[in-house]
């Protein structure tokens, strides 16, 4: 991404004053009453406390912020417009570059991307990008009338991205930007992937994900829900029999891993994925208004295995579905968990207990097939793996019993067989994810691109979306110049 | 926004309603052996339901549904010109369809429905089938006609005897392997200990025996993972990896287990609903309409 030339400053504070600045702090809900509530935990920033924000950016000439964002969004210019007032500016700035921007500024891990480049991390605390990103698109979803929102001139040609996801999204948010016509597939009753089917309504609620939607299908985007590619229709008869020029593949994450220890098939052993449809896309902490059924887990013991945020997600969502006590079990330390700074932060005020090196062997039953307890040894880290993090070491003697009535396994997923199954000529890795060229997106077959998760295997929002970028960018140098 | 129209709308068996559905796209991809999920309402859950035919040229598919919980007891109460919110599919693997020989193809109670476009097929394919059709009494018996078309030889039994004969499916393949008709493949479909009683039969003969299993499921296009059923050792997966599964590897008691993992919670459904699925029914109606109103249509 070469960074745009610089704006003039419209900010009154000097350089040298803005470091003495507070971050302005998110104004959030208290954890005692939030970890018994789906409503969201922030609560956004006011006008006042985003200038007050966007006072702090020193405006680098080389911005670091924007070299790490993904998607490459022009951080200095839209703080910029922050400073001037001019939200809705800087909402469309920000959509140059990102299509989904309220739902970025909520789920994206800013310390591993825009704030872990800031400079002013280097000192003090980072300018907060992410919390100034989620006020803009807030501001715009308040404010914008999306029938305002322009289309492109019509190229004549044909897209279809299969899943709705983050990558699915943000690769029809720039196509249809170009001027093509996109038609997206989801196999699910609703929109949105794992935003919907994944995030709890406390980290991402389902409306702020419908008004995103819903300025996409503005901006000329067609939806459509109960579509498993593969079964329903094939990638094959999307391109000879329906006159799609290009497909995107944004499949998304598959079925959930276990970890093969006994007892893991007794009743109350879940898969995250599982435990956190029924929450999310089928509202069973809605129950009985809802048909979808959870385990009642009032007063009980639950945990979660592994430290990313889908085991976030999930521990938070059982405190929330009454439980007494939540553990997170995680076989490394603190600092290797993948999980947003920020979620581990809310998780611990909410009073999530952190039980690090520390993994369950074995399942125990109560005698009837429920889940009793796990029996858990303690770890310790020692050389680094493959993955250049230490490898926990079981320490000899450190067996525990933990009484346990859920246990949700959150320790990452597997390819989705069902697009590549139903695909002649479209080649996966040994992982059975698909094969692409990283540059362009291109996979094995012409005309079909891939992206997200089902390219890389479980990722964040964030780098899904910048593949559906770089597929939305060669789709489009395909579909206009026929040259493969 | 799909919505899927019933064209039509008939009781065959009581408690089991038959529905020809207007869904193109799966019509046209449906293979036997393979299942859809639907959803009735925006509170609704998602249930799977095996297709029991499917017509590409008209578009329409045919599910056979028995009420058991809150949602098929709802379902059972939409009649012809009624719509339904969602439908996904076809799902899970076809069936295999060879040319094996002779073929035992065993339906109990609503069951038959499933294993009815199985045997068509294995017919169609050449194959000499018999088939086995059990249920608990006679107005339970479904599909005794259809069935008959597409098998050499039709058995029936009744667990009350009050038609043809009483008895297990199990006796008549019992009877079937004693009387030294060589069998190369036997497909059952029914309740799970139906299914696992043949199992146990066929184990010691060696006999290669499929099963359609049933487990709990949510999205049943390979995400979730509610499905999971063990196979041998090993968690597979009813939606992608079945919903067939060889009946000699399926563990039965963790099935069964599973299955009864939310019984409290579907008891807790059920309560009172008995009396209020007529106004249940028309608010759904009422939301479908509205639904179609902005701008959704029929697919």
């Amino acid at each position: 991404m070469t960074p745009p030339a610089k704006t003039p400053s419209r900010n009154p504070v000097p350089v040298k004053e803005r470091m003495k600045m507070p971050r302005q702090h998110m104004p959030e809900q208290l954890a005692q009453l939030r970890a018994k509530t789906f409503t969201e935990v922030n609560l956004g920033y006011s006008p006042e406390l985003a200038r007050q924000e966007a006072l702090r950016c020193l405006e680098c000439a080389k911005p670091a912020c924007t070299d790490r964002c993904p998607v490459g969004v022009k951080v200095r210019e839209f703080v910029q417009l922050v400073v001037a007032g001019d939200f809705l500016a800087a909402a469309a700035k920000i959509r140059e570059d990102n299509v989904l921007p309220a739902i970025t500024g909520r789920v994206c891990p800013q310390e591993d991307h825009c704030e872990g480049g800031c400079l002013m991390g280097k000192k003090v605390q980072s300018l907060g990008i992410g919390y100034l990103e989620r006020f803009v698109a807030d501001y715009e979803q308040k404010h914008l009338d999306v029938k305002n929102v322009k289309r492109a001139p019509a190229t004549g040609k044909k897209v279809a991205i299969v899943g709705s996801g983050p990558s699915g999204l943000t690769a029809a948010g720039d196509l249809i930007r170009k001027g093509h016509q996109v038609h997206v597939f989801e196999a699910l009753h609703e929109i949105g992937g794992v935003l919907v089917y994944g995030i709890p309504e406390f980290r991402l609620p389902k409306q702020i994900i419908r008004e995103q939607v819903d300025y996409m299908r503005a901006m000329g985007v067609e939806f459509e829900t109960d579509v498993v590619v593969g079964r329903t229709v094939t990638v094959g008869e999307l391109l000879q029999e329906e006159g799609y020029d290009a497909v995107f593949l944004g499949t998304g994450a598959g079925l959930p891993q276990f970890m093969g220890i006994p007892g893991e098939h007794l009743n109350g052993v879940y898969s995250a994925n599982e435990f956190l449809t029924r929450i999310n896309l089928m509202h069973a902490y809605e129950f009985p208004r809802y048909d979808e059924p959870m385990v009642d887990l009032i007063g009980k013991n639950v945990a979660v295995i592994g430290g990313g945020n889908t085991a976030l997600d999930s521990i938070r969502s059982a405190l929330r579905l009454g439980a007494g006590k939540a553990f997170v079990l995680y076989r490394r330390s603190e600092a290797e968990m993948p999980a947003r700074a920020e979620e581990v932060k809310h998780a611990k005020q909410e009073g999530i207990d952190f039980q690090v090196l520390t993994a369950p062997v074995e399942f125990l039953s109560d005698g009837t097939g429920w889940l009793r307890a796990a029996r858990c040894v303690r770890m310790e880290l020692g050389e680094p793996d493959t993955s250049g993090r230490r490898r926990p070491v079981p320490i000899a003697g450190s067996e525990f019993e933990l009484p346990l009535s859920v246990a949700i396994m959150a320790i990452g997923t597997s390819a989705n067989p069902i697009v590549q199954s139903t695909t002649p000529g479209l080649e996966t890795n040994k992982r059975g994810y698909i094969a692409v060229n990283s540059d362009t997106q291109r996979t094995s077959r012409k005309g079909v691109f891939a992206g997200g998760d089902i390219v890389t295997g479980s990722a964040t929002v964030i780098l899904a979306m910048a593949a559906g970028r770089r597929a939305a960018a060669s789709i489009h140098e395909y579909v206009m110049t026929g040259s493969w | 926004m799909p919505v899927f129209k019933v064209l039509q709308a008939a009781f065959i068996a009581p408690g089991i309603k038959r529905f020809v559905i207007e869904a193109p796209r799966i019509a046209r991809k449906h293979r036997p052996g393979q299942f859809v999920i639907l959803r009735l309402c925006e509170q609704g859950e998602r249930i799977p339901l095996t297709i029991e035919r499917s017509d590409s040229a008209k578009g329409t598919i045919n599910i056979c549904v028995q009420s058991a919980g809150k949602t098929t007891h709802l379902l059972n109460s939409f009649e012809t010109g009624d719509r339904i919110l969602d439908i996904v599919g076809p799902l899970g693997k076809p069936s295999e369809i060879e040319k094996f020989g002779t073929v035992v193809v065993i339906g109990g109670g609503v069951g038959t429905a499933m294993a009815y476009p199985t045997a068509a097929a294995l017919k169609k394919e050449g194959n000499r089938v018999i088939s086995i059709v059990g249920a608990r009494n006679k107005e339970l018996v479904i599909l005794e006609r259809e069935m008959a078309e597409v098998s050499d030889t039709l058995l029936v039994t009744t667990d009350d005897g009050s038609y043809v004969e009483k008895g297990f499916v199990t006796d008549k393949l019992r009877q079937l392997m004693q009387s030294g008709t060589r069998i190369d493949r036997v497909l059952a479909v029914g309740p799970i200990p139906m299914m696992k009683a043949v199992a146990d039969v066929t184990r010691e003969a060696h006999i290669r025996t499929i099963v359609s299993l049933n487990p709990i499921m949510i999205d049943g296009t390979g995400m979730c993972g509610g499905c999971r059923v063990l196979i041998d050792s090993k968690s597979e997966f009813a939606c992608v990896d079945g919903p067939e599964f060889d009946a000699h590897r399926v563990n039965f008691e963790v099935l069964v287990q599973r299955n009864a993992m939310y019984r409290e919670a579907e008891r807790r459904s059920m309560e009172d609903f008995d009396t209020e699925i007529e106004a249940k029914r028309d608010s759904v109606r009422k939301e479908l309409k509205q639904l179609c109103a902005v701008g959704g249509g029929v697919r």
